[in-house]
């Protein structure tokens, strides 16, 4: 069992292996003359300007992570669809169900995303202030000092 | 191509998909009427949790069986975690929305999370499939994660969400983990299989066997907050929004006890082996959770690390169960796990009245004078510490009572004087809240508390309620909980399906 896996481990230990001469060896022999200049950090041979710590909108994050959930989703039909046109046709409809369902699922997800706005740009999505009523309908006072708390 | 079409037993699967679907309706309906309160989903949630109860309740007493493809399995232990899974999120729907209006963050979407945190725990206890159980922790852990970070204001809140974030994420590896190595071993991907390969296979299947055990009950005991993996639990506990503690401190721990049960007696014939290690896991459990609690000045924290020591006492059951299981069943098990769900979310309520305008205190000095604020809600509180502390008659009291029972009828003396010892040492933090609670409020930092509604008067008189008359019905909890005539041993033996793949061979 262990000969099975040996191979992978030879190829583990080499490539560390080779890593680290090449690192060390490069970190030994190479001649070392440090100037401002060069121990600064790399930017496409631009100097670099101000800090690197700059803040930037979160908005990249959620757009990101969205992104990712429908990928994913693709990659579940992509392997679904290579089984699916050579099944027997009663996994055709049972599987079919399933990914409807499935789908299904999706589609609400992304009718909330939008509806929440989640993809706009601008829009910050902000706590309706009629949320923090006790009766379904607003009385317009309250409003106003609820806006004014939550500000 | 030779495939088999599963059979579908709808009704095993019901109340997962009430729960789901319902989740799903609350989404629509925040969807198309943005700008009102919550209170049409409040009602819709209860309405689909009233069902899905009465849906796990018509189920006791069928046979045990599996379904799906093996994926869902019907048995007690099952069939009672659902039911609590369920309960735990009812109450904590009823004390919800008054403490989120108060807090100010009443995002509608707090209740689809958790009712499909919910549906991923209530996947979780039912099946032995482990990427179903992936799958159910998956579904539980992140929801939990969102809604840990729901209070967006607040850094700690946030705090809290990221820090549960990484580490939930790290121990789900783990557990994936564990999962690649029992199938690598086994070649199944039901944890049963480990039961029935384990006698026939070489050492060099055992070592893989035990390292996916071992990497699986990590990842659980991660969730379950046992003690080398409970760092995350008091912050997380203190910075999450009160509710959602509740709701993760019962909801969490009742999931991953179902789970990690099914590993444990799936791992009975091993147990040579990983039992030192759970024993040892199980005192230190019990006794960091309630030697840190004593220091803590914020009750969400005291609370925290007492859910730690909580979890010991439950672990010592399932140990008793799992080393004898002729002798001990799971009753007190269930039993402990009814009546912790209950105090502990009881008590969280109750601490949950300290938010108002959209500011919380949850430090002891700020829960000063609660008593003349909301008398009804402090002699609840009471309730639930007598319990927790274990005073007759209280169902806290009984269920330690019974897990020392089965400690020791398990020949587990050392844990059960752990056990007692341990409780006495609980007085001390547990007094503590009461204390805060009752001190007048002169030289309080923050003395300011919400107006009890009647969602969560209502949540802890269930509560309270129920602690007593599960202490007066104790019999009756355990008989109905464990099933009359099935005994534990035997549901599992039937549950293995006979065409299970066998031992793998690779050559």
């Amino acid at each position: 069992m262990l000969g099975d896996f040996m191979p992978i481990l030879v190829l583990v230990c080499l490539a560390a292996l080779i890593c680290g001469v090449m690192v060390v060896g490069s970190y030994v022999l190479g001649p070392k003359k440090v100037t401002p200049y060069k121990s600064s950090p790399y930017e496409c041979g631009v100097m670099p300007l101000g800090t690197a710590t700059e803040r930037f909108p979160i908005k990249f994050y959620l757009v990101a992570i969205l992104f990712v959930l429908f990928d994913i989703e693709v990659v579940f039909l992509w392997s679904w669809l290579t089984i699916f046109k050579d099944a027997p046709t009663d996994f055709q409809v049972f599987s079919g169900v399933d990914v409807a369902v499935y789908l299904g699922l999706w589609i609400v997800g992304y009718l909330y995303i939008i509806k929440i706005g989640a993809l706009d740009w601008d829009e910050a999505t902000s706590l309706a202030p009629e949320k923090l009523e006790a009766s379904a309908t607003v009385a317009v006072p309250a409003q106003a000092s609820n806006q004014e708390a939550l500000a | 191509m030779n495939y088999v079409l599963p059979t579908v037993e709808w009704p095993t699967v019901m109340p997962v998909l009430i729960v789901v679907v319902t989740g799903i309706l609350a989404v629509f309906i925040e969807m198309l009427w943005p700008k009102r309160n919550n209170n049409v989903i409040v009602g819709l949630g209860l309405v689909g949790l009233g069902l899905a109860g009465s849906s796990v309740l018509k189920q006791f007493g069928a046979p045990d069986g599996v379904t799906f493809g093996d994926m869902v399995v019907r048995d007690q232990v099952g069939l009672v975690m659902q039911l609590l899974l369920v309960g735990i999120c009812f109450v904590a729907f009823l004390f919800s929305e008054g403490y989120l209006r108060e807090k100010q963050i009443p995002f509608a979407e707090f209740y689809p999370l958790a009712l499909w945190a919910t549906a991923g725990g209530m996947l979780m206890v039912t099946t032995t499939n482990t990427l179903e159980l992936f799958l159910g922790l998956e579904v539980l852990s992140i929801a939990l994660y969102c809604l840990a970070g729901m209070s967006r204001q607040e850094s700690k809140s946030e705090e809290s969400a990221l820090k549960y974030f990484l580490l939930g994420a790290f121990a789900s590896a783990v557990f994936l983990m564990g999962i690649a190595y029992l199938f690598g071993a086994t070649g199944s991907l039901d944890l049963n299989a480990i039961t029935s390969v384990w006698p026939a296979t070489t050492p060099m299947h055992h070592t893989l066997i035990l390292f996916g055990v071992g990497m699986t009950l990590a990842g659980l005991g991660f969730k379950a907050a046992l003690v080398p993996f409970h760092q995350w639990t008091p912050d997380v506990y203190q910075g999450a929004p009160t509710n959602v503690t509740g709701f993760m401190a019962a909801a969490s721990k009742v999931a991953a006890f179902g789970a990690l049960l099914r590993v444990l007696m799936a791992a009975a014939p091993l147990q040579e082996f990983w039992f030192p290690a759970m024993f040892w896991i199980c005192i230190l459990t019990m006794t960091v959770g309630n030697l840190a609690a004593v220091v803590q000045k914020d009750v969400k924290r005291i609370l925290g690390y007492s859910s730690i020591a909580n979890a010991g006492y439950i672990l010592v059951a399932v140990l008793s169960h799992v080393k004898s299981p002729d002798k001990v069943g799971l009753g007190s098990t269930f039993y402990y796990l009814l009546a912790y769900s209950m105090m502990t979310l009881g008590a969280f309520a109750v601490v949950s009245l300290s938010a108002k305008g959209g500011k919380e205190g949850t430090r002891l000095q700020d829960i000063h004078g609660l008593w003349s604020r909301a008398p009804f809600a402090v002699v609840c509180l009471v309730v639930f510490v007598a319990s927790l502390i274990g005073i007759p008659p209280s169902a806290g009291f009984v269920g330690k009572l019974f897990i020392f029972n089965d400690a020791l009828a398990a020949g587990l003396t050392p844990l059960a004087i752990v056990l007692a010892v341990n409780s006495v040492i609980s007085v001390y933090y547990y007094l503590g809240i009461l204390q805060a609670a009752f001190v007048s409020e002169e030289g309080a930092v923050r003395n300011q508390s919400a107006k009890p509604g009647i969602g969560l008067n209502i949540a802890v008189l269930v509560c309270a309620f129920g602690v007593f008359w599960a202490s007066f019905n104790a019999t009756w909890v355990q008989k109905t909980a464990t099933g009359t005539s099935v005994s534990q041993a035997q549901t599992v033996s039937t549950t293995t399906s006979p065409d299970r793949m066998g031992p793998s061979n690779p050559e």
